[in-house]
Formats: C-alpha cells, structure tokens, sequence
C-alpha cells in the first residue's frame, strides 16, 4: 500500500497534448503508470499516445473512470483546470504549474470547501514535482528511477531537494512508500500537516520525513499534529538557514515576512514538539536511517 | 513587485480613498513649484523609495516654506537612503512626492494581505497608526484587529464597520470610513495586490479620513493580467543583478559572502548554501537555474554569479531529473572554456547519467575539482575559498 496513488490508480492528464504534457506523460507511461487518457479542450476524439484524449475532464471520469488528474496548464488557466478537475468527481490532482496568482489559489481552495469533505478532491501543488508511489505509479515529474520501494513517507516543497533526500535514502537501500511534493507556494492544495494525517494512516508508512523551507506556518502546523496526534517517528530538514528577510527565494511561498518563518525558528519549534531534525541537508537520508534502526 | 507611495496613492484615489494634494517632482526647481501649486503654509517632501521608515530615515521632510522645500528637495534627490527595510546598501531616490500638510488629530493603522495559514485575505488594523505592526503584533498583540474575509463574497459592510468601530472612529465617520475600507479592499483585490498598507491612516481636524502613507506590493505571478502594474516598475529601485536574472528566467539574490553558487531547484538552491554555512563558508548568492540548464542557459547564469566581484571560488550543484549529467556537464565545460574562468571551480553532479557527466569533467582537461555529495561539495568550496584567501594574505 502507499498513499494517493498506486499501481491500479486510472490517471488523465490534463493539457495531454501540449509539449511539456507529452513528455511527461510518456515518462509516466514508461514508469508503468496507469495513464488512461487525457484532456485538451477543442482536440477531443483524437488519439495521443495511443489514449484517448477528451474536450471536459467529465467525459475521462465517466468512460474511463479516471481518479486521479495531473495538470501542466499553463499559469493563467491553472486554476480553471483545477476546479475543473473536482467538478468532474476526480478524487486526487497534482498541479504541476508553476505561476499561478495567489488569488487564483484562493479561489481554488474556497471551491474545494463547497465539497462535503468525504467527497472533496485531494490536491496537491502547485508548483511542485508531483507524487510517486515507487514501484507503482508515478503522478510527476520527477525521475523515477531514484526512488525504490519500502516504508517511509517523504513530503516537501521543493522538487530537486526532494531528489536529494531519495537519492541518499536509495543509496543506504531505505525505500519510500510515497514520497508527495506540495510544492513551493503561498497558498497550496494540501499541507505538510494533510500529508501526515494520510502517512498516520498508512500500514506501511513506519517513519515520515518532512522536507520543509522558510516561509508560511504549515511546518509547525505538522510538527503540532505530529507531537499530538502521530504515532510514528517524524524527521524534518528545514532549508533557507542562510535566507535573508523580506527576500524570496525563488519559490514564491520562501519568503520570510514574519516572526516564526526563518530555518532556525522553525527547527527550535519543531525540536521541542519532538521532531527528528536532520542537522545539514547531506544528513537527510542518515538521520532517518537512525530513526529506523531505533525503531 | 513593489511600487511607489505616489503610484499606490494614485491607485488608492482611483477607488475613492481619499489622499492629501500632491505630485511628483524630479528636481528641486519642480518641487517649489509643486508645493506653490498646491498651496498653504506646510508641505511635506517625501523621498520616493521602494522602503517603509521613511520618517525614521530623515527620508520625509516637513517645510513651511517654498525655500525650505527647495533645500529639502536638494538634499533628497540623489541621495542614497538607508532604512532599516532597504538593508546597508540603501536606495537611491530619484523622485519626490510634495504633499500638502495635513493637521493630524490621530493616527491609525489599516492594511490587507494574504493570511497564508487562513488562505484569505486579512484586513489588520489598529487605532496605533505609524507604527511597525511586527513590533505592535510582538508589544501589544491586544492592540491589533484582524477581520478575515471570505474569497468568494468579499468584504462586507459589517465587517468594515466592525474595522472602524474597533478603530475607534465616532458614529458621524462611520460612512466615510466604510468607504475608504471599502475602497482599500477592491484595489488590492482588483490589482492582485498582495499586500496594501495605510500607515498612517490619519483623521485631520476636519474629522477627514486620509491615507497619509500608501505601500502597496504585488503578485508576480499575476502581473501577466495587470498590464496597468506592470507599467509602474521602476527598476532604479531593484538590485541590478536580480533584475538581469529575471530578465534571463533565472532566479538570484545577492547576498554577502564570496562562494558563488549555481543550482537547480529553490529548495536545493537553499540547501547547498546552508551546508556552505554549517561548513564555515559563506555564500555570495542565490541562483535557480531551474529545469533546462542547457549551455547557453549555463553560461548566463555563470556570467551573472561571476559578475559580483566578491566571489572567490564557485560552486555547482545539480540534480538531474530530467535533464541528463552528461549535458549539464557538457554545459559547464562549454561555460567554463568560453568565459575564460581563473578561480576555482566545484561540480557535484547526481542523478540521470552521473558516471558519464563526470567522465566528461574529468577528460576536459579543465582544473574542475569534483564532489561527491553535497556535504562534500561545500567543504571543498570552503577549503578552496581559504587557501585563496590565505595567499592573498601572504602575499
């Protein structure tokens, strides 16, 4: 088992046929993901990649009983694909895109609320690397290849420090059940904290490493649910120890604006409520092989 | 994208907010006749910068005659202002905003921004107007009002009567007072503003409701739809370096240290320069070079690293997803060749391909010293940027 997705999961991909859409769906394709077809509005009835592509996200749900989506739309129309997505009864969507107004977002989210929550669509990004359960189905853009199979959770902001962390877990042999990117900005679909809760739930998640960056209240938000409502081991790596104030730090959410976003605030909070703090970046995948080996 | 006091008073009045009568000079010449054209017995002349704690600065200043404008005006323009918001290295001011005095009976606070943990926007205020709100939230949390506000139906009237209400402003203000909140409101959310603060909003002794200071900051991901915002830039006020990257789709900020950096991905970018600093380092920048560092993508972003002459040894670190080892590494040889580089130069390389990227450093002939891991990397950027400084010592 793993969390959001696994081998079966029926995935579309929305904005299929555009170049980066293509591409990524192929990768996934060649992963062994379950794509089943796609969605671009105007080229419905077409073949791509030997799937089926469809005008409205709807008409994927209803023949082919899609569950999850991935979208690759481009900034400005994000966020109607988004809440295209939940209309249509997807249960789970990535948002890839990179750029989208926070204001969309809000919007977005606020639609997402007028579900009864049992029946919500579960979103994670924008502006993020996508989800892998390794082994099974890949719902990203990351390469797959440096993930292997096995029991701890990885969740995180940013894409290539999330490459980081897999890589030096695969080269200790530690496997990842699912590893989900929440992506790098201000206002996203799901929280560190959303992402735990699932991980709690998982039979197979043992231990949870939480990759974490300055900017926004959502590391201590988890590290609370953590300390009061978790019962496996979590172990965060806080980056942006040398990021000044007021500067964004190419993610549009890195930004430090108030009292309790720096690296360091966040590191002290997240030690008193319990949490393992991997001390440098290179010591991610060490740092949770210990967690592992007291387990 | 910030903006100046002038452009944001200019937005704020364009929804009925009422501001002091002003304008724009660019010389002391101007701002004497401004302040003639206006009018009246006092004038403040105000340092347009991209920086709040202006007043603090000695960056505003209150004349009483057309004389003491010009000297004011004089002294001002060019002149590099040091704010505690604008960091040592100030902000040169270019252009004045001369502005009626106002009587000023009390002062308040007012400001919306995007509550990241409610994912709403919050209206703050206080009846402490000129005061820095981080400070007021950490002396006196007490003193603050906040009034979240539902995304799809937007501010209400109660709310906004709630605001005044708890800003203390008498009943025969009331409607005045809603509309200026009113006001605020809509060119923030009309703008894709991310951030607009009226400190101080300030009642005069005509019991008038004025935004004496204006700072408005908007969404860069928007400005695509706000042709209008887009137009108020004034890139005198940006770092050149980080103007010159966005310009390139690559992200940078300069910082004080003398260990270059190249990366790819933000979090990774923010990773490798904390394990410089836990090594004993300290790094000159923040660079993403972001998904396709193909070679011309490479050479920019060497260009603009080795552009602050602070930098002493240069670092890079990419994880190739997508993108393959042996291109990037082909990219770096390239950059290097073709720029000619005379310091010392750290690749760690992982991912994709890894074993051919390094094949291809380490046949180029070049003097690249490579990493293993990214612990590795930082204490040989470390080592090398102290035997260099070390010799200059000696020398």
């Amino acid at each position: 088992m793993a969390i959001l997705i696994n081998e079966r999961t029926p995935i579309v991909v929305q904005g299929f046929t555009g170049k980066i859409g293509t591409f990524h769906a192929q990768d996934m394709i060649n992963y062994g993901s379950n794509v089943v077809g796609g969605i671009t509005p105007g080229k419905g009835g077409v073949q791509h990649l030997g799937r089926p592509v469809f005008n409205t996200v709807k008409e994927s749900v209803e023949q082919l009983g899609a569950e999850a989506s991935i979208v690759f739309v481009p900034p400005a129309f994000a966020a109607d694909s988004i809440m295209e997505a939940a209309e249509a009864g997807i249960k789970y969507c990535v948002a890839i895109t990179d750029g989208i107004p926070t204001q969309d977002m809000m919007k977005v989210k606020n639609y997402l609320k007028h579900f009864p929550e049992d029946e919500r669509m579960v979103l994670t990004g924008p502006n993020c690397a996508g989800t892998i359960s390794p082994g099974q189905s890949m719902l990203g853009i990351m390469p797959g290849h440096i993930y292997i199979p096995g029991d701890v959770g990885v969740v995180g902001r940013s894409g290539t420090l999330g490459y980081e962390a897999a890589d030096q877990m695969k080269a200790l042999g530690i496997g990842i059940s699912t590893s989900v990117g929440i992506g790098g900005d201000p206002i996203n679909g799901s929280s560190h904290r959303k992402i735990l809760e699932k991980f709690e739930q998982d039979p197979e998640t043992k231990v949870v490493l939480m990759i974490g960056e300055i900017g926004g209240p959502q590391e201590i938000e988890a590290g609370i649910f953590a300390k009061e409502q978790m019962t496996k081991p979590v172990v965060a790596y806080i980056a942006g120890l040398t990021a000044p104030k007021g500067r964004r730090m190419g993610h549009a959410g890195a930004i430090i604006s108030s009292t309790g976003e720096s690296a360091s605030e966040k590191v002290e909070q997240l030690l008193d409520m319990g949490v393992t703090i991997a001390p440098t970046p290179s010591a991610m995948g060490e740092t949770v092989a210990k967690v592992i080996a007291n387990l | 994208m910030d903006i100046h006091e002038y452009q944001a008073k200019n937005i704020l009045a364009g929804y009925g907010v009422k501001i002091a009568e002003g304008g724009l000079a660019y010389s002391p010449e101007q701002a004497t006749q401004r302040a003639r054209d206006i009018g009246g017995n006092v004038w403040a002349v105000k340092a347009q910068i991209h920086s709040g704690a202006r007043g603090k600065a000695g960056a505003i200043k209150i004349c009483k005659t057309p004389d003491e404008v010009f000297t004011a005006a004089d002294e001002l323009l060019g002149k590099n202002i040091v704010t505690h918001q604008t960091g040592p290295q100030g902000k040169v001011c270019s252009r004045l905003y001369i502005e009626a005095g106002t009587d000023i009976v009390r002062e308040l606070y007012l400001s919306f921004l995007i509550d990241r943990e409610h994912e709403r926007i919050v209206m703050i205020g206080s009846s402490e107007g000129g005061m820095d709100v981080e400070e007021m939230a950490e002396s006196d949390p007490e003193a603050i009002i906040k009034i979240y506000i539902e995304p799809a139906i937007g501010l209400q009237d109660f709310q906004a009567r709630a605001m005044a209400f708890s800003l203390g402003l008498p009943a025969g203000m009331l409607s005045q007072a809603v509309k200026l909140i009113e006001g605020c409101y809509r060119a923030l959310r009309d703008t894709d503003a991310s951030m607009l603060e009226v400190n101080p909003l300030v009642v005069n002794g005509h019991d008038e409701l004025i935004a004496l200071d204006a700072k408005m900051d908007f969404d860069d991901n928007a400005l695509f739809r706000r042709q209008n915002i887009s137009e108020l830039r004034d890139k005198s006020q940006e770092d050149a370096r980080e103007m010159a990257a966005a310009d390139r789709g690559l992200s940078y900020v300069g910082l004080d240290g003398d260990i270059g950096c190249m990366i790819n991905g933000a979090g990774l970018a923010m990773a490798t320069m904390d394990m410089i600093k836990l090594a004993g380092g300290e790094p000159a920048n923040f660079l993403d070079v972001g998904g396709g560092a193909s070679p011309e993508r490479t050479e920019k972003a060497f260009r603009l690293v080795l552009a602050d002459d602070n930098v002493k040894v240069m670092l890079v670190n990419i994880f190739a997803g997508i993108n393959r080892c042996d291109w990037i590494a082909e990219g770096v040889v390239q950059a290097v060749k073709k720029i000619d580089l005379h310091m010392p130069l750290i690749v760690r390389l992982s991912g994709t391909h890894v074993e051919e990227g390094r094949e291809i450093i380490a046949k180029s002939g070049l003097p690249i010293i490579m990493a293993e891991t990214l612990a590795d990397a930082a204490e040989k950027a470390v080592v090398a940027r102290n035997e260099i400084v070390a010799t200059a010592q000696g020398e």
